[in-house]
């Protein structure tokens, strides 16, 4: 048995939309490993959101096309049956959302959501099962676990209902989680409580995490691993250190350095990514960022490119990338001199 | 020079966008089936009321005992009713006054309606009362209130648009009050109070355009249910009096002879079912054209995926 | 001609050095003063407990602070901390419940009529949704014109010039002036949204969370462009937000907000290398910082903000506080001058 939970290769997502086929997510690959935190990141519109409804398979009958697969420990999901699906959901894999008001269902009391999922699952009486959620209730931190259990929804506050989410999505140990934005929602001091309760989780429970956000500072804090995105594909994946220390695409680079940091020179400007992510309906052909792009020349302009091996964690999508890092091997060289 | 400039390349860019704009209309105006069904019952309806009474020998009004109830043929394309009157004349005649209490009515309710779903949108205390008011109205059944209305008045055209309004205003302001309360909540609102716009002009400037949508919807149904209503009461001889004919004339005329001439109500009768799917379907049409975020999601499923599935 | 541009362009450098002068001395001009600002929203009681007393939610609780000419104040906190209502309340959005605002010497909350009109006129806000703070049934030119119009500035050719002007400054093009809020991106309507404020000449811009919602590198974009036309056009932000390291970016002094109340103020700096409260403390090392081995000595806060509705006795941060003692539940912490502009209420200091 190898420690791989899921391997997605060459994924891709299209919509039936009034202008046409409109490809959301275009030939995605990457692999999550047993209790490993992957980090995805991108902009709003970047498809992380998508890959991770495909999935759970989460779209309505012929509204989509998938291409590709997508192997969960030898099965491929893109061609189960929806029965089977449903057995993988919420059992083996499960998901956790940005917004937990609208996820938990208003009119039932949080210890019937995680009771019922694991009645659904694992055929348990009721009693166990309540007991469980109970349980589950103290894993994820919430005091009075008893009393909380009976409460609704709307009488938690927003931490404690990210909390009850993430003990519906853990109701049945699933081996693989995937977070979408789950601390976007969450005020600071809040987000900190969560991020550490997921690192705990990770630990305990040995289960994969598949963590998407736009925020690098929250990657930097829980991942081991990341996956950059850019208008549906894969721009860069890489290991955390690797990402922070020498990352490879210039989309990455902006990224990282366009964030205001606590430590950073207040009177220079911010560093900016010119311009704005082109609608999906009219993705540039050649290289999807080059329209963006401070390094792009007539190549990338014209043609795609293609993934290029930097080191066995690092891949990069990039025509020039090794040119752009020796150009700024010598400025910071420079830069040391001086 | 350089404000011309700016100017010159202003209207440019404004006629390569209305180019743009019509263009996308266009693609959405006929990709929109529901809306084209509507469009042409409804036109087809409108030239047959205004083009038809010049076009047919008789009128409406002339009897001819002789001839009373004689079956379709080709004297008579649609036959005569009871009274020997030629029934395809007066069923067009008749289109004129349905169509029109209904275009009446309709409008009427769309500025009384919007006015007082807007207002108590905006003040909450004018809220608490003229949604009691309508409250009140809404609890009798339409028809009933209707024929007291008539009762009251005496049948007249006029008394008809009148008393319909009466009974579909409410349900507009409904309409058009709970789409306003949830414009009113948005930042835009909030953005141009900030600045220190009047109340009126945020009312008719920055919520009205956004409540039309609705409203108009609201209407074309409205349309199609005052010529229900409208044949109803008259149906039951409270609406359009006597001779003048209206589909719910000539179907109150025709329930005397219904199983010696089924002509006599039928056509009316298919006359009034084309009219409001007519109407319905444009209103179905307009609101999915009408939607700026409106996107169509195709539901088509192909062949290859529907072959992965079965794998 | 020439001479007269040499004369005029002497003036400025003059100007600009006496400018100069001015901020080493620190002598500040006062543009706007909050003295006690409170705001209480009156909650509903159920009929059957009439008898009970009236229940409030004290959103702003005694907040005091002053916005100097052609600073930035930021006005940090987490949600529900009262930061927006305050905001919301300088333009008389909702109405103060007790307290000053004093805009060249009289009293915004006073204002009505045509002297209110003036106020709306020199301060202005952004909002932080892009997407409903547009009306999506206007174009673009029509929402940057209705400002003007309101306060019957220019006629219709004047008013489409200025409008040009604006859009160019805010680095949008002339071709947007025809098109409709939804055709654009979260930036690009931020971007409108500022152009909306700015279109009144205003000398005070309220910015309730204006880059929260963008994508981060809209968001540098957005943050180097509110600098620029600061010093372009000499204006004073009140910039609301929750994001510290943003906060930190662009505000010269920052005030952080806890339940309503004002718990620290300081120069950016200051606050950032020196925090005292406990809660900035806290709240600082929570921020997760894009690099490797960021936060190390992370203060995790235990459970949540109490609601605004019953807020605790005596310091309001106690139930939080890691440091707390017996006296902060009973005893409300002063406002403290630490050094000549570092104020904290906390017992700690006192």
């Amino acid at each position: 048995m190898t420690d791989l939970l899921l391997e997605i290769n060459d994924l891709k997502t299209s919509f039936y939309t009034e202008t046409g086929l409109v490809t959301a997510v275009n030939g995605v690959s990457f692999n999550v490993k047993k209790g490993e935190i992957v980090g995805v990141v991108g902009e709003s519109g970047c498809g992380k959101s998508v890959m991770s409804q495909t999935i759970l398979r989460l779209f309505e009958e012929g509204t989509v096309e998938f291409e590709g697969e997508i192997n969960f420990k030898g099965n491929n999901l893109l061609t189960l049956s929806n029965k089977q699906m449903n057995k993988v959901r919420g059992d083996q894999i499960s998901m956790i959302f940005q917004d937990p008001l609208s996820t938990l269902n208003p009119v039932h009391s949080v210890g019937r959501q995680i009771s019922e999922s694991i009645v659904l699952h694992q055929k348990v009486s009721k009693k166990v099962a309540e007991q469980k959620a109970i349980e589950l209730l103290q894993l994820v931190g919430i005091p009075s676990p008893e009393k909380r259990a009976k409460e609704y929804p709307h009488n938690l506050s927003g931490g404690m209902r990210q909390r009850a989410m993430i003990a519906v999505a853990l109701a049945c140990r699933p081996e693989l989680l995937i977070a979408d934005e789950p601390t976007t929602a969450l005020d600071v001091t809040i987000q900190a409580q969560i991020l550490d309760l997921m690192k705990n989780l990770n630990t305990e429970l040995d289960m994969g995490i598949i963590f998407i956000t736009h925020d690098l500072g929250v990657v930097a804090e829980l991942c081991s691993r990341v996956i950059v995105m850019y208008l549906g594909e894969v721009v860069e994946e890489a290991s955390l250190e690797e990402l922070f220390s020498r990352p490879l695409h210039p989309y990455t680079q902006g990224l990282i350095k366009s964030i205001p940091q606590l430590d950073g020179d207040r009177t220079k400007p911010l560093h900016t990514i010119e311009g704005t992510v082109p609608p999906l309906t009219r993705v540039p052909i050649g290289c999807r960022f080059a329209t963006r792009c401070q390094f792009a020349d007539e190549q990338c302009r014209t043609s795609s490119p293609p993934v290029s091996e930097y080191s066995p964690t690092q891949k990069v999508k990039c025509w020039n990338f090794e040119q752009i890092l020796a150009k700024q091997e010598v400025a910071a060289d420079v830069h040391v001199c001086t | 020079m350089e404000v011309k400039e700016s100017t010159l390349a202003l209207s440019k860019a404004r006629k390569k966008l209305k180019k743009e704009q019509q263009e996308l209309l266009k693609k959405r105006f006929f990709s929109n089936y529901s809306l084209m069904i509507g469009l042409v019952i409804l036109s087809i309806l409108v030239l047959l009321s205004v083009v038809g009474p010049f076009l047919i020998g008789y009128s409406p009004y002339e009897m001819t005992v002789n001839n009373r109830l004689q079956a379709p043929g080709a004297n008579h394309l649609l036959g005569t009713d009871n009274f020997g009157r030629d029934l395809l004349s007066r069923i067009i005649h008749g289109s004129r006054s349905s169509l029109g209490v209904g275009v009446s009515i309709a409008l009427i309710t769309s500025v009384v309606g919007l006015t007082i779903g807007l207002y108590s949108s905006y003040y909450k205390r004018l809220d608490n009362i003229l949604m009691r008011i309508c409250d009140g109205l809404m609890a009798i059944p339409g028809i009933l209130l209707a024929i007291a209305l008539m009762a009251a008045l005496g049948p007249k055209v006029e008394n008809v648009i009148i008393a319909l309004s009466i009974v579909f205003t409410p349900s507009v302001a409904r309409i058009v009050r709970s789409a306003a309360i949830v414009v009113r909540e948005q930042t835009f609102i909030e953005a141009m109070k900030s600045q220190g716009a009047s109340s009126s002009r945020i009312i008719w400037l920055h919520i009205a355009p956004n409540v039309l949508s609705p409203l108009i919807v609201q209407a074309t149904f409205i349309f199609a249910d005052s010529i229900i209503i409208e044949a109803a009461l008259s149906f039951l001889g409270a609406g359009i009096p006597a001779p003048a004919p209206s589909w719910g004339n000539i179907l109150y005329d025709g329930k005397l002879v219904i199983f010696n001439a089924w002509w006599m109500t039928v056509f009316p009768g298919v006359m009034i079912i084309l009219a409001v799917i007519g109407l319905n379907s444009l209103g179905d049409g307009l609101r999915d054209i009408m939607d700026p975020h409106y996107k169509k999601i195709k539901r088509k499923r192909t062949r290859k995926s529907e072959k992965e599935r079965a794998v | 001609m020439s001479m007269f541009a040499l004369e005029s362009s002497g003036l400025e450098v003059i100007s600009n050095e006496e400018s100069k002068i001015r901020k080493e001395n620190d002598v500040k001009d006062t543009l706007l003063e909050i003295k006690n600002l409170k705001k209480f929203f009156p909650v509903k009681r159920s009929l059957l407990d009439f008898k009970k007393e009236k229940t409030f939610v004290q959103a702003v609780n005694d907040v005091s602070f002053k916005l100097y000419k052609g600073e930035t104040y930021g006005l940090v906190g987490e949600s529900g901390c009262g930061k927006s209502t305050t905001g919301r309340t300088l333009l008389k959005l909702t109405e103060h419940t007790n307290g000053q605002a004093l805009y060249n010497g009289s009293d915004i909350f006073k204002s009505s009529g045509k002297e209110l009109n003036k106020v709306r006129q020199d301060i202005q806000m952004v909002f932080q949704d892009p997407y409903s703070s547009l009306n999506p049934r206007k174009r673009i030119g029509k929402i940057l014109e209705e400002p003007l119009v309101i306060h019957n500035i220019g006629h219709a050719k004047e008013r489409i010039e200025m409008v040009m002007g604006i859009l160019d400054k805010v680095g949008l093009q002339l071709e947007h002036y025809y098109r409709y809020p939804h055709e654009f991106s979260g930036g690009q309507r931020q971007r409108i949204g500022l152009a909306r404020a700015l279109i009144l000449n205003p000398k005070i811009l309220i910015m309730d969370e204006p880059v929260s919602a963008l994508d981060v590198s809209i968001q540098s974009q957005v943050l180097n462009l509110l600098k620029k036309l600061q010093t372009e056009l000499s204006l004073s932000y009140l910039f609301i937000s929750h994001d510290m390291s943003v906060v930190r970016y662009i505000s010269d002094r920052i005030g952080v907000m806890y339940l309503g109340n004002l718990v620290e103020e300081a120069p950016t700096e200051t606050l950032f290398s020196n925090p005292l409260h406990p809660y900035t403390q806290a709240l600082l090392s929570a921020v997760p910082e894009p690099k490797l081995g960021g936060n190390q000595e992370r203060i995790i806060l235990k459970g949540e903000m109490p609601s605004p509705l019953n807020p605790p006795s005596g310091c309001v941060f106690h139930t939080r506080c890691p440091l707390a003692e017996e006296r902060c539940k009973s005893v409300i912490p002063e406002k403290k001058q630490m050094t000549s502009d570092h104020h904290v209420a906390c017992h700690l200091y006192s």
